[in-house]
């Protein structure tokens, strides 16, 4: 995504890039000035990979990180980042996440499919809910605004897997930065998610229970290996034998694994963790566990196996609508008690481990959850190791990023101050080289004057025509905005946006043509109505708001028809 | 049963419970899987009236338990000095019992009903040691249990014996060295004509005869099956290479080794035809029905199934509640038993299984059984029925130490269980349970009240507060070389709002932030 890459200059070049910008699309925006080489001089460095050092200075030339130390020169070409008061730390790896892949579009077939197109599944041969050719790598797409978000919590790296199904695709280790959707990934496949959630397969067929859907992946796996050796067997002799059939599913299964993939298996309570440990075993692949949210119970019995264990970040808590008079069992108190001593139980026991952020939707939740691992028992420094080496090690990527060493992809984080403290901010991120600043959502400065608080309807003139869109807002005591902005180019929340005496603004990001493009509206509010303009793609429309039941039909008219 | 004899139990549940509570065996509402209880390794209780089973009632007796085995049961048996006693003075002792028909401790559905012939699916791979029911069953003095799967298909899932080993890993719940089994159903469940699954498509079949013809139908492919891999061995065997193996199929697996004799079949079933529809298969096929369950019309072909050498498991006295449940009567225990069929009593629920002593002992009103051989229903019986009876099943030594001691006679309505012990483990003792109820109310209070202060606190969070300055980050060139051209970033101060540029369109900070980000590289 373009839009990360902030970057100030003097607002003469600035005014000429607008008119560069109106005749250019921004797609086709070429790379300039963004300088290869940076020095960081001076700050606390943080390399996981050994001890923390004061006062040291990290090099990193086109992307890669090429001295670290207190003496490391500073190069003549390289721009200097002033490290004073700041902390610089691996770019933290979330270990398992969908980050960079879109929701998979209705696939074409699945598996093998059943025999009639209609038909449920009938069985294991009809490879249900299985698209384990899916490549995260190749469904990259930098449409997904979490590739900013991720990275603007820290996050230079991802390992994402496409979801849905039994067998969802295959995982890559990305980096979020890039140009180009393939440019993100760094190694591909790294891993085969397994799933064992029945979900809401109602009316599709066979598997429909837990047990089924076992029985349907260790068939997977016999016939993965069966195709393999009898293909092998067939090819050497085809004459007089019936030829094995191909089958989409266990072929892209067998690459995998001869590309050394790792096998993720589910298991996040101690009974679904003992299983697993007993699948890795039942299906001879290189396994690693996902979930281990009740790793406190068992955290000797992983370790005996030496199976290392990515543990979701998202504890279990009360759900937020449940019903008062429900009371949860003991033992479900228990575990919202103790899930998050689980890291600890794991670092005590030897088990490797690493973090993913699962569930979490705002990742700057995924620090703090981080934190409360902390908080139960576990190490700041292995904390941090489970967001970056550890994970690196697990899908053997250390050789390449985790740590800050020379010869690594100079993939940063550098924060005012520890990362796992609430009040630390993120100051900037680097991903394969390149500085990204990271931007604060806009807070109000005055207070406001007046409740802007409810329905409007937004009218104006896009160069494609006139559009209504509805916003719907909450605005907070101190003027901060929050709400959702629907119209026919579909529903996306307010980012920031705040009013302050009686000026407001509020940023929304969609995807349009050119990518995810963030979208301001901004004017003031007489208390009625709104009046002012929207910024998109450089262009400035004039729109104006009022409360639905009003009369809208106040033309809007086009200002900044740029085309 | 699952789908519609449970649907008929938990219509009749209110009842229960009452009765139940009434009963005095209450429900444990907050029990938690605690850490596995301390075995001595040698117990000795005393001065209970033991029920044998196997060689009648012991006045004033003792049992030896040394290292989960039975060592020694007599009238004067001498208490080595580290045993640990338990005094069952006025006390009850029989063989723990044994449920022939239950679905508790499994994890997720005990249905994979999308197929008619799910034998692929293995409850032992899903078994849950957390199912509160576990401990619920204790408390009813069951000691074993053959869990099994849903009645939604043909031919269901695999099945496996379980010991209620409370607070044990799954794989410690295993009855070890029991022969597997699987599950077939006949009639109305697995036929589904008369009821629809709103979740699942209509399948086959929809008759009794496409019931039959599905259980042949497989067992022709295992039959194939088992030829072809044994063809392919033969060929291995004598040397050839390059041999394509047969595809593992795990659905045909199970199917093979109850053809070999190594896997046992209990069926459920209700009515007389379908009941000989299913020993005239086996015949054919040759392998044996190791049990019936419900078999509700058992008593019209007793002879025939005595004959078969299968066992029956069923209820005490529910019938009509369903069409093909009509022709039940409560007699039927009693007269397969006198038709030389080996009988066991059912829970098939989780809360019937808290009380099968009771259900054992109408047994005696119905149809005049005597107490021993209403007492066997529910131990020697299914022990029999399900191959472990040379371990559990009655009290003589060498038997495990699988024993369930009650206040009264067990086939009393006023008898209360007291103690449960598997593997000379007390697994359940009642007195500890009431003394500790207090303190488990006490921890879910707190972890309550802990867990509502976090939340409070997170949402306080998400409350908007006075903001603090940032640091600032400043970029520069390194002074020394080279200044001349390039363009000097400037300080990047988040809150400063840049001035528009001369002449352009109105900008505030964000417009700003956004055109730069455009730009991206361009500079």
């Amino acid at each position: 995504m373009l839009s990360g890459r902030s970057f100030r200059c003097t607002y003469a070049v600035f005014g000429l890039l607008i008119v560069a910008l109106l005749l250019t699309p921004p797609s086709a925006v070429g790379q300039g000035g963004e300088p290869r080489s940076f020095a960081i001089r001076g700050a606390k460095v943080v390399p996981v990979s050994g001890p923390p050092m004061e006062s040291a200075n990290v090099i990193l030339s086109h992307g890669i990180i090429t001295a670290v130390g207190k003496d490391a020169p500073l190069p003549p070409e390289a721009w200097v980042v002033e490290g004073k008061g700041l902390t610089v730390y691996p770019g933290l790896v979330d270990a398992f996440t969908d980050v960079g892949i879109p929701p998979a579009p209705p696939a074409g077939g699945e598996g093998q499919g059943p025999r009639r197109a209609t038909e449920p599944a009938r069985g294991p041969e009809d490879r249900p809910s299985s698209t384990p050719w899916r490549s995260g790598a190749d469904e990259v797409s930098l449409t997904d605004r979490r590739i900013e978000t991720w990275r603007s919590a820290g996050f230079t790296t991802v390992v994402s897997a496409p979801k849905g199904g039994f067998f969802p695709g295959q995982a890559a280790v990305l980096d979020l930065d890039g140009e180009r959707a393939g440019e993100l990934v760094v190694k591909s496949p790294v891993a085969i998610p397994v799933s064992l959630q029945v979900g809401d397969r109602f009316g599709s067929g066979f598997p429909s229970s837990l047990m089924g859907v076992l029985a349907y992946v260790h068939q997977v796996w016999l016939d993965t290996d069966w195709s393999t050796k009898a293909q092998a067997i067939y090819e050497k002799n085809p004459r007089g034998v019936e030829r094995p059939r191909y089958d989409r599913t266990v072929a892209a299964l067998a690459d995998a694994l001869e590309d050394h993939a790792l096998v993720l298996i589910p298991g996040n309570n101690s009974i679904q963790l003992r299983r697993a440990l007993e699948l890795v075993d039942r299906w001879h692949v290189t396994g690693v566990l996902y979930g281990g949210q009740m790793a406190y119970e068992v955290a000797p019995e992983i370790a005996a196996k030496k199976i290392p264990v990515l543990v979701s970040l998202k504890w279990p808590e009360a759900e937020k609508d449940a019903d008062p008079e429900d009371q949860p069992s003991l033992r479900t108190l228990r575990f919202r008690d103790l899930a998050p001593s689980s890291p600890a139980a794991l670092s005590k026991a030897g088990v490797k481990f690493a973090f993913y952020s699962s569930g979490i939707a705002a990742p700057k939740d995924i620090l703090k959850a981080a934190k409360k691992a902390i908080d139960a028992g576990l190490g700041p420094d292995e904390a941090l190791r489970a967001l970056t080496l550890s994970s690196a090690e697990i899908f053997n990527v250390a050789d390449r990023l985790g740590s800050i060493e020379s010869g690594k992809i100079a993939n940063l984080v550098i924060a005012d101050g520890d990362l796992f403290e609430e009040k630390t901010k993120i100051k900037m991120v680097f991903v394969d080289g390149r500085r990204y600043e990271i931007r604060e959502p806009e807070k109000p400065k005055e207070p406001p004057k007046g409740d802007i608080t409810g329905k409007w309807k937004l009218s104006y003139t896009t160069p494609e025509g006139a559009e209504e869109s509805v916003a719907e807002l909450t605005m907070e005591k101190d003027g901060t905005l929050s709400g959702t902005i629907s119209g026919k180019r579909g529903t996306t929340s307010v980012i920031s946006g705040y009013l302050s005496v009686d000026k407001f603004s509020f940023t929304i990001n969609l995807v349009l043509d050119q990518g995810a493009t963030d979208i301001t509206f901004s004017g003031t509010f007489d208390g009625i109505s709104l009046k002012g303009s929207i910024a998109v793609l450089g262009l400035s429309l004039d729109f104006t708001g009022v409360k639905p039941t009003k009369d809208s039909s106040a033309a809007a008219t086009v200002l900044g028809g740029a085309q | 049963v699952k789908i519609s004899f449970t649907y008929f139990l938990r219509s009749q549940r209110r009842r229960i419970v009452c009765l139940t509570y009434l009963l005095g065996i209450c429900y444990l509402p907050c029990a938690v899987a605690a850490n596995p209880p301390d075995a001595p390794r040698v117990i000795l209780i005393q001065n209970a009236t033991i029920l044998t089973v196997s060689h009648g009632t012991i006045e004033h007796g003792s049992i030896l338990i040394k290292d989960g085995k039975i060592a020694e049961v007599g009238s004067s048996v001498k208490a080595p000095k580290d045993a640990q006693i338990i005094d069952a003075a006025g006390q009850f002792v029989i063989p723990g019992i044994i449920d022939c028909h239950s679905h508790i401790a499994v994890d997720g559905s005990v249905n994979e009903g999308s197929v008619s012939v799910s034998s692929m699916a293995n409850i032992a791979e899903v078994l849950n040691p957390d199912d509160p029911d576990i401990y619920r069953d204790l408390a009813g003095g069951v000691t074993s249990a053959n869990v099994l799967h849903g009645s939604a298909n043909a031919i269901g899932g695999q099945t496996v014996v379980i010991k209620l080993r409370w607070g044990q890993p799954a794989s410690r719940l295993p009855f070890e060295g029991a022969l597997p089994g699987i599950k077939f159903a006949l009639g109305e469940n697995p036929k589904r004509s008369n009821f629809r699954i709103q979740s699942q498509p209509q399948r086959y079949p929809a008759t009794r005869m496409g019931v039959e013809e599905t259980i042949r139908a497989a067992f022709t492919e295992a039959r194939d099956y088992k030829k072809a891999w044994d063809e392919h061995n033969k060929r291995v065997a004598a040397g050839q290479k390059n041999l394509i193996p047969p595809r593992h199929d795990l659905r045909l697996e199970p199917l093979v080794e109850v053809l070999e004799g190594k896997r046992y079949v209990h069926s459920h079933c209700y009515r007389e035809d379908e009941i000989l529809m299913l020993l005239r298969v086996a015949k054919e096929f040759g392998f044996k029905v190791r049990t019936f369950q419900h078999v509700l019309e058992g008593y019209k072909v007793a002879d025939e199934i005595a004959a078969a050498g299968a066992g029956a498991s069923t209820f005490s006295d529910w019938w009509a509640y369903k069409v093909e449940a009509y022709d039940a009567i409560p007699y039927n225990a009693a007269l397969m038993t006198r038709h030389g069929v080996v009988v066991s009593i059912n829970s098939d629920d989780s809360e019937e299984a808290t009380h099968l002593n009771q259900e054992a002992a109408k047994s005696m009103k119905f149809g005049g059984l005597s107490h021993e051989e209403a007492l066997k229903l529910v131990t020697l019986n299914p022990a029999m029925q399900l191959g472990i009876d040379k371990r559990v099943g009655t009290i003589d030594v060498g038997k495990d130490a699988d024993l369930t001691i009650y206040n009264h006679d067990p086939l009393s309505a006023y008898a209360v269980v007291q103690k449960t012990l598997i593997d000379g483990r007390v697994y359940f003792d009642r007195q500890h349970d009431i003394a500790e109820r207090a303190d488990r109310e006490k921890e879910k209070k707190a972890l309550i009240d802990k867990q509502k202060k976090a939340a409070e606190k997170k949402a306080e969070e998400k409350k908007p507060e006075a903001r603090k300055p940032d640091a600032t980050v400043t970029i520069g060139q390194k002074p020394a070389e080279k200044k001349s051209q390039e363009k000097k970033p400037e300080e990047k101060k988040p809150e400063e709002k840049p001035k528009p540029p001369s002449g352009a369109v109105t900008q505030d900070s964000k417009v700003t932030t956004l055109q730069l980000s455009v730009s991206g590289g361009a500079l």
